[in-house]
């Protein structure tokens, strides 16, 4: 084991958007996040592009998930927690305290590193949530738990115990079902923090196909340790080092070429 | 010694202490329910007391304690779901929340008999409730309260918060979450807790002894009334419950058949308390088994 390098954060490489023809589903300006006194996040600037899949890779501690998570203000729930910075997203700053936080997560969902379907019947772990929000019409709601989870690839191997406890699915199954549950609510972006590091290699390309598949409706961000993984359904990746996003690229770019020292060793396996 | 040996007898002493315990308590159980159970009839259970004649029975009694179990239940149940959900789920750790978990905490190890002079002081006296029902239920409530209070923050606590974040990432507010997500799964969990915390009330007797009262004047099982004095309903009418009536039967009974009617409230309570263990065991399974498995 060679001793481990530090890296400048000032040497940085974001690459440019041409506004024009390329949509910006969600972005950040100068996101910084706080636990308590200390600084996790020093000020990331990425934007990320509509109906694409982008990556965020880096080593453990790098603070790829803490980011991800102010995406959709789930670090409100730390009580320590503070994020400064602007994420724009259809020209509202939704890091500001005039925002709904509640309906902002309905148009950013996000699906987590261990599956979590709630203890409820499949079809309940879906239609729960849109109930609340009003819808009541069975018709509609069938269709939407079908559509859901057919687009989650979990269709045909629970359409016939749909009032199982969702809590009796396997993982892989259970993270799919958690996606189905992202998506019913038909969100614009779907953010991800590391879906697979839970599941064994084939329910891992399951969900990745899952992704792969859904890239046409959705902005996907995703936080993922396994580089193999982000090398095979990311159009963009970004690198995180210690807080900060040193690169950010086309994925064939970040992993044949890449600009920045840092993320050369990374992705060659120097560390991490 | 080699480390095989040192494992033999350290799961032999274990054995032996928990043999011990089951001895006990199964000699107790034993006992009572061998004295008890043999006066154990219908009309042991459904007739009034005498106070000087043989052939009472603990009807009355029996009905006391229930009707204040549901009482005190009623009391307690809403205002320990509020005070454990504000605990577990909006509480900000700072010393006013410590301060509250240490006052529950110091509550929940009061004696009962403390409780009870409490109660006599506030409900009986300063309140003007006499030995009622009601002054009863609210010491209960004292008694009780704390107890509950924990058992839902645990169980709510238990539930881990990726369930939590999965219900706040689909755009649900925090009460939402709580109330559809959080409280049914701990549900399993609080439902034991208030069964078994029923057991503990139903065979309370310190408590009641100075607020219910002593007495349990003869009751019109036709009037169900709660305004009137003979109706059973009625909450400001002194009850004397199963387990007072053991205590004063032994400490001033002069029934000739005191230690009958003692061996055979006893063991109706044992059996009571028993039901509502197992029962919370069973439910709490089941419930569980329901919302985990297929």
């Amino acid at each position: 084991m060679q001793e481990l390098e530090k890296y400048s954060l000032d040497d940085t490489y974001i690459r440019p958007f041409d506004r024009d023809k390329q949509e910006i589903a969600i972005e950040t300006k100068d996101v910084h996040v706080f636990y308590g006194d200390s600084e996790a996040i020093h000020g990331v600037s990425l934007p990320f592009e509509r109906y694409k899949i982008t990556a965020l890779i880096g080593s453990s501690g790098s603070g790829k998930s803490t980011y991800l998570r102010s995406l959709n203000r789930m670090n409100d729930n730390i009580e320590s927690a503070r994020v400064t910075g602007k994420i724009m997203y259809r020209n509202i700053d939704i890091n500001s305290d005039a925002v709904d936080v509640y309906e902002m997560r309905k148009h950013i969902g996000m699906v987590f590193q261990r599956p979590n379907p709630f203890a409820k019947s499949i079809y309940d772990n879906i239609a729960f949530a849109l109930r609340r929000f009003g819808l009541k019409d069975k018709k509609k709601l069938d269709e939407i738990v079908e559509t859901s989870l057919k687009q989650a690839a979990l269709w045909d191997q629970v359409k016939d115990d749909l009032n199982q406890s969702g809590m009796s699915l396997s993982g892989g199954q259970a993270q799919r079902l958690c996606i189905a549950r992202a998506i019913a609510m038909k969100p614009d972006i779907l953010l991800l923090d590391e879906p697979a590091s839970a599941l064994d290699p084939i329910s891992t390309s399951a969900v990745e196909d899952t992704l792969l598949a859904l890239k046409d409706k959705y902005t996907i961000i995703i936080v993922t340790h396994n580089m193999q993984q982000a090398a095979r359904i990311s159009d963009y990746t970004a690198f995180f080092y210690s807080g900060a996003a040193l690169e950010y690229d086309e994925t064939r770019k970040i992993f044949t070429r890449p600009k920045i020292k840092a993320t050369n060793d990374y992705v060659s396996g120097h560390f991490g | 010694m080699n480390p095989k040996i040192a494992d033999k007898v350290a799961t032999t002493v274990l054995y032996i202490i928990s043999g011990i315990i089951i001895i006990i308590l199964a000699s107790l159980l034993g006992y009572i329910l061998f004295q008890g159970v043999p006066h154990i009839s219908w009309h042991f259970l459904t007739s009034p007391a005498q106070s000087f004649e043989a052939g009472g029975g603990i009807g009355v009694q029996l009905f006391n304690s229930f009707y204040l179990l549901v009482l005190a239940m009623l009391i307690s149940t809403p205002i320990s779901l509020g005070a454990g959900i504000y605990l577990s789920e909006y509480a900000k750790k700072n010393w006013l929340t410590d301060a509250i978990r240490t006052s529950i905490e110091i509550l929940s190890s009061l004696p009962s008999v403390v409780v009870g002079l409490f109660g006599f002081l506030i409900f009986v006296l300063q309140f003007k409730f006499g030995f009622s029902i009601l002054s009863g239920a609210l010491a209960l409530t004292v008694f009780n309260l704390p107890l509950l209070t924990r058992n839902v923050e645990d169980s709510l606590r238990g539930v881990s918060d990726e369930q939590r974040e999965a219900g706040l990432a689909l755009g649900l507010s925090r009460w939402e979450t709580v109330l559809h997500v959080v409280i049914p799964e701990a549900l399993p969990g609080i439902i034991t807790g208030m069964i078994l915390g029923a057991g503990r009330v139903f065979g309370e007797a310190a408590a009641l002894i100075y607020t219910a009262g002593q007495s349990a004047p003869a009751l019109d099982f036709t009037n169900w009334n709660p305004a009137n004095i003979a109706s059973p309903l009625n909450p400001f009418r002194p009850a004397e419950t199963l387990a007072v009536h053991i205590w004063k039967i032994n400490s001033e009974g002069i029934q000739p058949d005191a230690v009958a009617v003692s061996a055979g409230a006893s063991a109706v309570l044992v059996i009571a308390v028993l039901i509502f263990n197992l029962s919370a065991r069973y439910f709490g399974n089941r419930l569980f088994k329901k919302m985990t498995a297929a």
